[in-house]
């Protein structure tokens, strides 16, 4: 009996090219809709009308390459998903628009450790330190390891701006002209509009770390500063009490 | 032509590999194609009841529907997703609605009252449980005793920022921010001993009784200006979260924990000479005024000897 299929299994190059159609259908046809679709990224505002989720500040963004390099996400998920119990425990659940400027966003899917999506002003900066250097000396039952280089090193910033402008070449609104700078201005109101400006990312960076001195040591700018930051800000820059959950439902 | 092997007489596909290896052509079990059918025809009607397929620049919705309530009470119908399924799981799911139930018993009674009420007590115990472990254990520790100079004891009746119901609450909403300057730069060494021999002494501890009156100088004159804070009496202003120096408690200077006089000593300099600084932070965004109000009678029960 002679079987139509006999055509790929004599030939490898044939099986290989509709092996790959075959295993992209799925791709195809769960993600590329995502992008032509309206409501996948949630347009949220704050009253004044700018946009409540905005692009990492330069000294968050390096804090946030620091926890992508520690491989942070091999423990923590930065996704609270839309059931009872993680609502309890985490607070409300991940918006699309919180992380449309994450490059490569931090999901994941492995709670070794507690779900980070909305662990700013959880706890504060010296605890974040002290944790970090060595979780056990406040948490004693606590697995993670501890990362005492972060309060050592200091922060290399110097290609900060190269960093922002990949980041931008991806989409997010970093400003290098005045153009895009006066977009921004409208966008995300002129106080975070400074801050996304490439020609001052290091001043910024700079001064942010200075201001808030989250490692406790004034005369230095370590890794520790950059990766507290960061820590700090997430899911903070949604006000859900000002919103009806109605709006986030009507987005799906 | 359908070819059978020879020996066995199955069928085979009809190919043959180094002059005698042939492939048996075995179909596939019935059981597993018909289950294999029964699998389309249940994506094809899961596509008529749930959100499916896209289509241009939105999606096929489904005909299943959820109802929910919008924060102005209005009654929404939606199409079937996970986030019109969590709003209506809190609005009237079965152990949300049997939870706020409790929840709004608790707002209603006071906090004397729950303490006599052994079945608001056990709600108290059990929500507080999880409450106090997500939120304040990372500091406070999983057993409510603190960690000294660091983050306070909560089962002791030693409270900085005031230990009362109300003091607790607002404690819990507003954050804290401990803050003793440090006297680095103010004292020279031996006014720090000075200074330090006196709050020793103000707590019955062993100390230089000359020592400490030079101390009790500089503590209650314009050098220091511990008074302001601390108050005359060494008691502490609960308004400013400052210590009472006159108690056998010690929440920063790890008095207690030293072994000999000159390690005492040193441990009360070193809190003066590096002052304080500590956070806790504000949690009236994330918990709710109820919820406040169960950790603040959760915390109570715990002072009062509870679990």
């Amino acid at each position: 009996m002679k079987l139509k299929h006999e055509i790929f299994e004599t030939n490898i190059g044939l099986l290989i090219i509709f092996t790959m159609i075959a295993i992209s259908i799925g791709g195809l046809v769960e993600i590329t809709p995502l992008f032509y679709i309206n409501d996948t990224v949630e347009d949220v505002r704050r009253a004044d009308g700018t946009q409540a989720v905005r692009p990492y500040t330069p000294l968050e963004q390096r804090g946030r390459d620091i926890y992508t390099r520690e491989g942070c996400y091999n423990c923590h998920s930065q996704m609270i998903r839309p059931f009872r119990d993680e609502a309890l425990r985490y607070g409300h659940y991940s918006l699309a628009a919180e992380s449309q400027y994450d490059h490569p966003f931090q999901w994941g899917s492995k709670r070794t450790g507690p779900d980070l999506a909305r662990v700013g002003g959880k706890y504060s900066d010296t605890w974040h330190v002290k944790h970090l250097v060595r979780p056990k000396s406040v948490v004693p039952e606590s697995i993670m390891p501890n990362y005492p280089w972060l309060l050592e090193n200091d922060l290399d910033y110097s290609d900060i701006q190269a960093r922002m402008e990949a980041l931008k070449k991806v989409g997010v609104p970093y400003s290098l002209t005045q153009e895009e700078y006066d977009s921004n201005v409208k966008q995300f109101g002129k106080a975070v509009a400074d801050k996304l400006d490439i020609t001052r990312a290091d001043e910024n960076l700079v001064s942010e770390a200075q201001d808030n001195n989250r490692d406790g040591i004034p005369s230095r700018i370590t890794e520790m500063d950059a990766l507290v930051a960061y820590l700090q800000m997430l899911g903070t820059l949604i006000d859900f009490k000002a919103h009806d959950e109605h709006e986030f439902i009507k987005a799906r | 032509m359908i070819e059978k092997d020879p020996i066995t007489g199955v069928e085979t596909t009809g190919h043959v590999w180094d002059d005698n290896i042939q492939e048996f052509h075995n179909p596939l079990p019935r059981w597993w194609l018909w289950t294999f059918y029964a699998t389309v025809v249940f994506a094809i009607i899961y596509w008529v009841i749930y959100p499916s397929w896209p289509v241009g620049s939105t999606f096929i919705k489904g005909i299943n529907t959820i109802t929910y309530q919008t924060d102005a009470g209005e009654e929404v119908t939606s199409h079937w997703n996970t986030r019109a399924l969590l709003a209506r799981d809190m609005q009237t799911g079965k152990s949300a609605m049997a939870q706020k139930a409790y929840l709004n018993e608790i707002a209603a009674t006071s906090y004397d009252d729950i303490a006599k009420d052994a079945d608001k007590l056990a709600f108290v115990e059990s929500y507080g449980n999880g409450v106090f472990g997500e939120y304040c254990a990372a500091c406070h520790q999983s057993g409510a005793g603190g960690v000294v100079g660091e983050y306070p004891n909560l089962i002791d009746d030693d409270w900085l920022w005031g230990g009362a119901p109300h003091e607790i609450e607002t404690t819990l909403k507003i954050g804290r921010i401990g803050f003793m300057p440090a006297y680095e730069e103010t004292f020279n060494d031996a006014q720090l001993t000075q200074v330090a021999n006196y709050v020793l002494s103000m707590s019955g501890e062993k100390s230089d009784p000359a020592l400490a009156a030079a101390g009790e100088e500089i503590f209650h004159g314009q050098t220091g200006g511990c008074h302001y804070c601390h108050t005359n009496e060494g008691t502490g202003l609960k308004s400013q979260g400052a210590a009472n120096l006159t108690d056998k408690i010690w929440t920063i200077a790890d008095v207690r924990g030293a072994e000999t006089d000159e390690q005492r000593l040193e441990r009360v300099k070193s809190v003066i000479h590096n002052g304080v600084n500590r956070v806790m932070p504000a949690w009236s965004s994330r918990l709710s005024d109820t919820e406040i109000k169960v950790l603040t009678a959760y915390l109570l029960n715990k002072r009062a000897g509870g679990q």
